[in-house]
């Protein structure tokens, strides 16, 4: 008896899907920088699409958390931007002499020029290690991942499930952001970190020399999103995936069998916070900002979208969804600056009602409605029904 | 007779003041295969929650183990007690129904439960043969690459019991095993219960008393009712017991469900 296909992706096996994703992000990694060092495509371009990458490991770490274990997070947008200041603090101290305070003569000391602006007159000491690009990359890992930690532990204790966690999540990355407000935070106040001039010793901003880094930027951005949808494969074949899936779609049968539920809820939000940690860190060079409206709890709850639009519960979805969802938002401030949240709202909800797989689950339904009107057509897999995800 | 597996003594559970258990006392002994019948509302699935520790005891004792190693239960989680020998099938059958077949008895093999221990988790050919074996016996070896979710109701109830085997429990803990299955595969299902008593102990919550019937055979029933034991017996006896049929049987041949 062969099984009934019930798969709402695409792909017939997450093989053949993971190999499209790599062979995808490899071309790109290609072509992209190809064409623009030939002046074929805009500098302006491959930043954007960096940032659509970087935007793309965030919707992979919503996936992780509600794709397959069916936590919803809204507030993943405060890892990704936990990450973004990590890293930003060390963009921040490469500036050094050639900021505006500096250049006028106003900042001997070379600081940041909020913080001359603030009155600061010597680098506030938990600023200082900022200074060694190692420990600025160490900690948009381990800040992202110990806040994850200690909020996990307590969470996921008092067995807090469903909705409540979700809010609470939100209420987190809410109450970051209005600290990271304030100005006495000393990390920017609302205008956040820019005008980042190097990273490593290359320029972020002279013609020629800059549009070299951010080739490198999207390079680093594409090959560690391909790092993370390899990581994000092989877990998906391991008992620890299957034990996530199950907590998922009944969580009392697995405590019930044994495993420590939280224990696994822990490790996947611990290992999503770091990974929307890192695409925060690709993104702040290349977009030239962070500031905490990145956190607020709306940018989480877009993340969110773009998951849900690409197709959760898959590989590709949440990539599809990132790109597509970002790349049209980039044409529609521009072309309609006024209607972009309706717009957003309108693709949600058609895909909520019509699309509940996203778009990843779109040739599975072309094919199952073109079956239907073909009834002569001898029974193909793809002619059952899908069953609807919980 | 030998010490009991499970001890379970003056235990009372109230839910926003509704005495769901009062003062029950019950023990299981090794080997045992035990019914528990009783209408609804008696305390039945409460006092799979308390043994299983879903459910705190608000007073009374509940262990588990032979003396002098007896563990208290009352302060373990669901999956502590269970790492320690106790499987329960719930009522409603709970499957992963996103999984295959196979997949939810790979889930459900006895071995570590830890995170990294299933990150590396490789199955050896001992627990493919095992898990081939279980399939079988549960009949489902034709759908072992089946999504849960497909299978018919009869089915998701035999691939529970086939999971909770898997974890090789000393006690079962089995609540309503029957529950929307034709006669024959109720007829199977209690074959099935039969011969694993011996091997594993076993308490059966059912309603149908011809399953009963058929399960109980010669061995022990308890009637709860409004949270305590009403009476314990062969079938006979507690069919014969007039206070019994005041509750429970006299109100249909099926009792209610």
């Amino acid at each position: 008896m062969s099984p009934p296909s019930a798969s709402l992706s695409f792909f017939r096996s997450r093989h053949l899907e993971f190999a499209t994703v790599a062979v995808c992000l490899v071309l790109l990694t290609v072509i992209f920088p190809l064409l623009n060092a030939r002046g074929l495509l805009s500098d302006y371009t491959i930043t954007l699409w960096g940032e659509y990458l970087c935007y793309a490991l965030l919707a992979l770490s919503v996936d992780l958390l509600w794709g397959y274990t069916g936590l919803l997070s809204l507030g993943q947008a405060l890892f990704f931007s936990l990450g973004g200041y990590m890293f930003g603090m060390y963009l921040m101290l490469q500036i050094g002499m050639l900021g505006s305070y500096a250049k006028a003569g106003q900042n001997p000391a070379g600081l940041p020029d909020f913080m001359v602006f603030l009155g600061h007159t010597f680098l506030p000491p938990f600023w200082r290690p900022f200074q060694s690009f190692g420990f600025a990359v160490a900690m948009v890992f381990l800040l992202p991942g110990f806040l994850a930690l200690v909020f996990g532990f307590l969470a996921f204790r008092s067995r807090i499930k469903g909705v409540y966690f979700s809010i609470l999540t939100q209420a987190l990355t809410y109450g970051a952001a209005l600290m990271f407000f304030r100005n006495d935070f000393t990390m920017g106040g609302n205008n956040g970190f820019t005008d980042f001039k190097f990273i490593l010793g290359h320029s972020l901003v002279d013609k020629g020399v800059g549009s070299a880094t951010m080739r490198g930027l999207f390079i680093a951005s594409a090959l560690v999103l391909l790092l993370v949808s390899l990581g994000c494969y092989w877990l998906n074949g391991t008992k620890f995936g299957l034990v996530r899936q199950a907590i998922r779609d009944g969580e009392n049968r697995v405590l019930f069998s044994g495993y420590a539920t939280a224990h696994y809820k822990l490790f996947v939000f611990v290992v999503a916070a770091m990974i929307a940690g890192v695409g925060g860190a690709l993104f702040v060079p290349q977009a030239g900002i962070i500031n905490p409206d990145q956190m607020t709890p709306a940018k989480s709850i877009e993340a969110v979208v773009w998951v849900a639009v690409g197709g959760r519960g898959t590989l590709i979805g949440p990539i599809i969804g990132a790109i597509s969802i970002n790349a049209l938002r980039s044409w529609a401030t521009q072309a309609y600056p006024d209607s972009w949240l309706i717009i957003l709202g309108i693709i949600f909800l058609v895909v909520v009602l019509f699309l509940p797989g996203g778009i990843v689950s779109l040739p599975a339904k072309i094919m199952a409605w073109r079956s239907r009107r073909q009834p002569p057509a001898p029974p193909l897999e793809a002619a059952k029904p899908v069953p609807d995800r919980p | 007779m030998s010490h009991p597996l499970l001890t379970v003594e003056d235990v009372s559970k109230t839910y926003d003041g509704f005495k769901a258990i009062t003062d029950l006392t019950f023990y299981l002994f090794p080997g045992e295969l035990r019914t528990v019948i009783g209408p609804n509302g008696a305390g039945k699935s409460t006092f799979f929650d308390l043994i299983t520790g879903r459910a705190r005891p608000d007073k009374g004792k509940i262990e588990f183990g032979i003396n002098p190693v007896n563990r208290d239960l009352t302060h373990l989680n669901e999956y502590e007690i269970n790492r320690l020998g106790i499987g329960r099938k719930f009522q409603t059958p709970s499957v992963y129904v996103e999984h295959t077949v196979w997949d939810n008895l790979v889930l459900s093999l006895k071995g570590p439960r830890g995170v990294f221990a299933s990150l590396f988790k490789r199955l050896s050919s001992t627990e493919r043969d095992r898990i081939a074996d279980l399939l079988k016996l549960v009949r489902l070896d034709g759908k072992r690459d089946w999504k849960a979710g497909l299978l018919a109701h009869g089915e998701k109830q035999w691939l529970e019991i086939g999971m909770l085997l898997a974890q090789e429990p000393q006690v079962l803990l089995v609540d309503e095993p029957a529950a929307g299955m034709s006669d024959e595969e109720t007829h199977r299902t209690g074959e099935l219960l039969i011969s694993l008593a011996g091997k594993h102990s076993i308490i059966v919550i059912e309603h149908d008393m011809t399953f009963v019937k058929q399960i109980a055979r010669d061995n022990p029933v308890t009637v709860l009712h409004q949270g305590h034991v009403l009476c314990e017996g062969k079938f006979e006896e507690v069919q014969a017991n007039p206070k019994v049929r005041e509750v429970y049987l006299g109100r249909g041949k099926h009792g209610t469900r």
